[in-house]
């Protein structure tokens, strides 16, 4: 446990350092939230049916912006090598990494999903719900992303081969979550949506770190 | 403490060696040579776990071989694992806290590898003899019985191939053992291994 906050930390501080990787997504978040409405001609409501899924599409494609850097960089330099000697197994390192990144550029995401949501014309009342959406599908997107991450791990041009690999896997939580929230917005009950949502978690908590390990000691090779 | 056998290992479709057979010995030395090319770089990766042999064993005394890489090996590749953007003083904390250093054992390292005036520089303004003076400080920081290193003294001048030898006699002598990837002769009583003579 005492190892797993070690990296952890460790990757916060990478994520905060060098750029400012959350920053960056949530400052991508908001201008793609910007530039909707206005390649759209400007008409809030002709946008407002929309305005969950356009909330969630941008939510998707701004979690990819950082992923290269969770363990490209340290196969580059070495790092990899050292991490992989460390007391822990490899599947614990890639949820390591992976809840950092949910923490690192998830959360602050999650956090500026409300304010993005309302600018598209979702009703107010429904920002406590785009939050939470939002908080299980960073979660989803920060594992699923890991693991494309590591499977794109050693090729050239990995950040595209990331979002490639990525983004089909993105599709259910970007389905569930704009679901509960036309769902809300329809007077009915989001519930079931945000469970797909977080089946959706689950399933990606099982399957990530095991295949992302996999992956990982394959491009070590 | 270590035992290789029958160890046959290729890149791609290139056979590096076949039926390799070696022994690492409590309180041994070994300086692995051989032409470049020869695979004592991906010997020592295969022996740290991140290459799979094509066939036979490699096994450790008293441990399964994954337990015993997380808590007995130490690894110093040709790449240091040092991030350029971070201070050299949080980077050393990370990997000899990630490898079970504690304060004193960071503290030990620090003093017998000069590295206080190099701390708060970031590792990018290191120079390549400093920045393999601060990878091999983990070493000293986190004990663990087998080093394996791929030409270590590379970046290194005189003074200091003469003190990092010094330190790996000391691990020698307290038990460890060393397992060296070397174009030059190392700086402490070795065997040699040539893994391009069977071939």
């Amino acid at each position: 446990m005492r190892a797993l906050l070690i990296l952890w930390r460790r990757e916060l501080a990478l994520a905060w350092s060098g750029g400012g990787g959350p920053l960056l997504a949530c400052g991508f978040f908001l201008c793609l939230t910007v530039l909707v409405p206005l390649a759209a001609g400007g008409d809030p409501a002709g946008l407002r049916p929309v305005a969950g899924g356009i909330a969630w599409l941008a939510l998707a494609l701004s979690s990819i912006l950082s992923l290269e850097r969770l363990f490209e960089r340290d196969l580059e330099d070495g790092a990899l090598d050292l991490i992989a000697l460390g007391p822990v197994p490899l599947e614990l390192v890639v949820v390591a990494k992976a809840k950092a990144q949910w923490l690192a550029v998830g959360v602050p995401l999650a956090a500026a999903a409300p304010v993005a949501a309302i600018t598209l014309g979702l009703p107010p009342q429904q920002a406590p719900l785009v939050a939470l959406s939002a908080l299980i599908g960073a979660l989803g997107f920060a594992l699923t992303g890991a693991l494309g991450a590591a499977l794109a791990l050693g090729s050239k041009r990995g950040g595209l081969l990331i979002a490639v690999v990525v983004l089909p896997l993105f599709i259910p939580p970007v389905v569930f979550g704009a679901g509960a929230l036309e769902r809300a917005v329809n007077g009915l009950d989001p519930t079931p949506a945000l469970a797909l949502l977080a089946a959706y978690v689950l399933f990606a908590a099982v399957v990530t770190p095991f295949a992302g390990a996999a992956a990982i000691r394959n491009a070590q090779g | 403490m270590l035992t290789v056998a029958g160890l046959t290992l290729s890149r791609g479709e290139r056979v590096l060696f076949r039926d390799l057979s070696l022994t690492l010995a409590a309180g041994e030395a070994v300086a692995l040579t051989g032409a470049n090319g020869a695979g004592k770089t991906s010997l020592l990766r295969a022996l740290a776990g991140f290459l799979r042999p094509d066939a036979g064993s490699i096994a450790f005394a008293d441990a399964d071989p994954a337990a015993a890489r997380r808590r007995h090996i130490h690894w110093l590749g040709h790449l240091d694992g040092l991030k350029g953007a971070r201070r050299a003083r949080e980077e050393l904390a990370f990997q000899a806290s990630w490898l079970g250093a504690g304060a004193a054992g960071l503290a030990a390292a620090v003093d017998v590898l000069a590295l206080e005036p190099l701390l708060d520089l970031e590792v990018r303004q290191l120079s390549a003899g400093q920045r393999r003076r601060l990878a091999f400080a983990r070493l000293i920081a986190a004990p663990r019985p087998i080093w394996l290193l791929d030409e270590p003294f590379a970046p290194l001048d005189a003074r200091w191939r003469a003190a990092l030898g010094v330190l790996m006699q000391a691990h020698v002598d307290k038990g460890g053992a060393i397992l060296a990837a070397v174009h030059d002769p190392l700086p402490v009583a070795a065997r040699a291994v040539d893994i391009g003579a069977g071939r």
